[in-house]
Formats: structure tokens, sequence, C-alpha cells
């Protein structure tokens, strides 16, 4: 009897494990060693919750306490982003794993990006040494040296590949846009670098008009970025003075949004319909940008046929009148 | 000494000059933001867009006056169609295709009970009537474009309406034209733009 059980508990066991692994790959092609998810799980279950326990060998009793909210991780975020298959201890010091964490832990200096994927061919078409130079040019980095980093933008727990995956668009958008303004739309990280007070977008942007319809439906860094063409989204970004006001830069048949929000969709294609930009126009209706080639080549002609039908005219009564006074 | 009659009171004529110079800004502007180029700027896109809005507005309040006025004053009546209409444009083609040309008289005369002749009032009832209201009714959508982001027959509400707006207005810009030229044809070829400072049109 005491097999059996055994063996009908081996084979739940073994359709829960491939259904869960199926779940894994169903929602994004990497899959997670288990062996990841038990190591996590050390430093989640304290920095995975709000809240966490220790025994207090002093006290000599459980003590509960809250978390700092900075160094939260949320698993089901971490799970989904591009680091998705790394332990903890393969950024951090392994030394994280006994607690309480030694106070020193703290002066450990973190990853950046190129320490991992610089000259890393599996990355090659990320270009991360340009997208560096870029953004060495920015305004982010030389205002502020050493103090920027790429994680201020790309939180390496959460920051997921967006630009070239996503294929909805307003989703995009809003995700790109939220990494702005988790500093410009929040004062707390914005003074981790500055003592100014941080401007409010909307004010700043006050001049713009349908400000909401511009905010939904293109990114901060498509007027806020010098378009390198080289790289898939443009990392120079420019200080305020010069980004970019002019209106018709995008609203223009031949629109900067196609060199950088709609670079990888471009087409210089017509729709079936005549419409010019075609790849915009599945995604949004930008004046000036849409215009029809069939509509506009009718109009100028019926626009000629009729200046012309009303100058044979004019000149035939000016005639007619002249031969009447002879 | 020719025969005049009064025909356009203060109120038709300061209706008539707001609109001809509300089109025209509607036209200009309107052109300049559809065909917007960075190395040909007829108008600064902003500005554009900020005296297009204006001037829209301004008509649309200008044509609900006049709507008032038509619906207060003996005005309206000329914007009704009368029977024999189709009958009567084909006359009155014929009469600018042919007749004028033959030296025969005006088939329709203008007098205070019919100041505009078949095609005049054809052409203005379907302005005034049809075209006008949807370009203003687009305009106001397009003014407000949070409010048709959604989809119509797989295609953006927006995207619609602007092309609707667009087609309407030139039609307009059509209808300006012709009508410019038109009123060339009085007992001089500026009585008719006389007439309307004056009030009073000069009868051939």
């Amino acid at each position: 009897m005491k097999t059996i059980n055994e063996f009908r508990f081996v084979v739940v066991l073994i359709i829960v494990l491939m259904a869960t692994s199926f779940v894994i790959a169903q929602e994004d092609d990497t899959v997670i060693d288990p062996y990841t998810y038990e190591q996590n799980e050390t430093c989640l279950q304290c920095h995975g919750q709000s809240s966490y326990f220790y025994y207090n060998e002093v006290v000599e009793r459980d003590i509960k306490k809250r978390m700092n909210p900075f160094f939260i991780v949320d698993s089901a975020e971490y799970y989904d982003a591009n680091h998705q298959t790394f332990l903890c201890i393969d950024c951090h010091s392994y030394e994280y794993e006994e607690f309480p964490h030694s106070g020193q832990l703290r002066m450990e200096p973190k990853f950046g990006c190129l320490d991992c994927h610089a000259g890393d061919e599996e990355y090659a078409k990320y270009k991360f040494e340009e997208i560096d130079d870029e953004f060495h040019k920015s305004v982010h980095s030389s205002k502020h040296s050493e103090d920027f980093t790429c994680s201020m933008c790309h939180n390496p727990h959460t920051y997921k590949i967006n630009a070239r995956t996503n294929e909805n668009m307003a989703d995009f958008i809003l995700y790109d846009n939220e990494i702005c303004l988790t500093c410009h739309a929040e004062i707390s990280k914005y003074q981790l670098l500055t003592t100014m007070d941080n401007p409010s977008v909307l004010e700043t942007h006050s001049w713009l008009p349908n400000q909401v319809l511009h905010f939904k439906n293109v990114r901060c860094i498509e007027c806020h970025t010098e378009i390198n063409n080289d790289i898939l989204v443009a990392h120079n970004v420019l200080p305020k003075e010069q980004a970019v006001k002019l209106c018709v830069e995008c609203h223009s048949k031949d629109s900067r949004l196609l060199a950088s929000l709609y670079k990888y969709q471009f087409t210089d294609e017509r729709s079936n319909l005549g419409f010019s930009n075609k790849a915009m126009l599945d995604e949004a209706y930008v004046i000036g940008a849409n215009r029809n080639y069939y509509l506009n080549a009718l109009s100028i002609v019926m626009f000629g046929f009729v200046l012309l039908a009303l100058f044979i005219h004019a000149i035939l009564r000016i005639i007619i009148n002249y031969k009447r006074h002879e | 000494m020719s025969e005049k009659v009064y025909l356009y009171p203060v109120w038709i004529r300061l209706w008539h000059w707001f609109n001809a110079i509300l089109c025209l800004l509607l036209i200009v502007t309107g052109v300049s933001m559809q065909y917007s180029d960075p190395a040909f700027p007829m108008i600064r896109f902003d500005w554009a867009v900020s005296i297009h809005d204006i001037s829209g507005i301004i008509l649309a309040i200008n044509y609900i006056l006049f709507t008032i006025g038509n619906l207060t004053t003996s005005n309206g009546k000329h914007y009704i169609f009368r029977k024999k209409i189709l009958k009567n444009l084909i006359v009155q083609a014929r009469f600018y295709a042919f007749g004028i040309f033959k030296g025969e008289d005006p088939p329709f005369p203008i007098t205070e009970k019919s100041k505009f002749n078949p095609l005049q009032k054809f052409s203005y009832i379907v302005i005034m009537h049809a075209i006008t209201p949807i370009v203003i009714i687009s305009g106001i959508m397009l003014f407000f474009p949070e409010l048709i982001s959604f989809d119509i027959f797989g295609s953006g509400a927006l995207h619609i309406t602007d092309i609707l707006h667009v087609i309407m207005g030139f039609i307009i810009s059509i209808f300006l034209v012709v009508h410019i030229y038109f009123c060339t044809i009085g007992r001089t070829p500026v009585s008719n733009f006389k007439s309307m400072f004056t009030g009073f049109h000069e009868k051939h």
C-alpha cells in the first residue's frame, strides 16, 4: 500500500512539474532553472515581502520588521524581466547569504550594463557600446558624471526589453515613458542627483496642444533625444533647450517619428487606400504625416479644372464684351 | 443711373465679411497643416493650429448667429428649395454656359423677393445647410480628439473625422473660388462686390 501511495505521489509530482514548466515556457521562451527559484527564494523570502522575520538571539524571540521599500524586489516582475534567469548572488555578493548582512556590503560597487554585456557576441545586435557612447554624450551623463548609471533608468530587477518585442504600441510607449517619469515625476528619486526642485512635467509641457494625446502616443525620447540611426532607442538625452519644439518635425510627410518611434515598423509604402506612412497610421493619426495620395491628386486635378474652366469663361466674356463695344 | 434694390441688411453684410475672412484664414491654415513640410513652411505649424482653432470657433459662433438671423427674419426664405429647382438649375447653367455670350438677359432677374438665381440658391443651401454644419461638427470633434480615440470599421474615428473635415474644407475652398468669380458677373465686374458693402444691388 505504501508503495502504491509513493508511486501516486511521484506521478502527481511529475505532472505538476511538467505543467509548471509548460506554463513558464508558454509565457516566455526562457525556461528558468528550478534551482534559480530555490536559491533566490533565500533572498526573496525577505526582499520579496513588505515585512520579514528573524530570530533575535538577544531577546530570544522572532521579530517582525518592515522591509525598506527600496530594497523590495517584486518576484513576479523579476521572473518576467530580462535578468529572470539570474541568481541574486550572480550580481550581489555571496556574503549576502549570511544574516544579518554585513554593513560593509553596502559599499559594494554595483555592476553596470557593460560589465556583463560589453564585447559579448550574443548581445552584439543590441550595440551596448554604442548605447554607452550615446549615453555619455547625454545630459544625464554629462551633468551627473558617474552618479548617473544605466540602472537609474533600467532597473536590473524589473527591466524588460520592450521596443523590439512589444507589438502593443500603447503599452510600449507607456512603459518607456514611465521610465522617465520615475525620476521626473518623483522628487525623492530626482533629488538623488540634484538639489533642484523637480519641475512639473505637465507645466513644462503646457505649450503642447492636446497634451494627453501626445503623452499617450509618443515617448518622451521622441523630442528629447538626438536620433542615432545605428541604435534602436536613442540614448543621447539633450538639454531641455535643444528638445524638439517645432511641431512640423513630426507633423510632416518625412516625420521624425519614422526615425524614432516607428523605426522598425517604418516602410515608405502607402496603405491600400493611399495614405502615406502606413505603419504610423496603424497606430495613430498624425496630421501632416498621414496625407492621402489619391485625395491630394484628385483635389489638385479638380482645383485645376475649376480654375481652367473659370479662366476660359472669363476670357470669352472679355473677348465678347470687347467685340460688342467695337 | 442703374436701378438699385436693397438686398443686404447690415447684419447680413457683417456676417458675410466675417465669414469670408474666417474662411480664408481656415483654408490657408488648413492647407498649411495638411501639407506641412520643414523645408517649405507656409505658416509655422503651431501658429497655423492656433489660428485655425480660433477662426473655427468664431466661424461656428457666426454660423449660429446666421441661423438665428435666418429663423427670425425674412432672409431665411432665400435658403429654401422651391418647385422646379432642377429645371431652373438647367436654365441658369445654360445661361452661364451660352446665353451670357449671346447677350441674353439673365433668366432669373434679381429682386427683393428672389435675391438668388437658382444656381446661387442651390450652392448656398448646400454650403450653408450641409457642408458648413459638417465642417463645424467635425472641427469640434477634432478640437477634442481624446473624445474620438476609438475605432470605426477598423479605422480610427479621429482619422475618418479628419478626412471628412478636409474634404468638406476642400469643397468650401472650391465654392469660394467659384463664388468670387461669379460675383464679377454683375452690371460691372465690381458692382456685386460693392453691393456687399453698401447693401444695394445694381440691376443689369
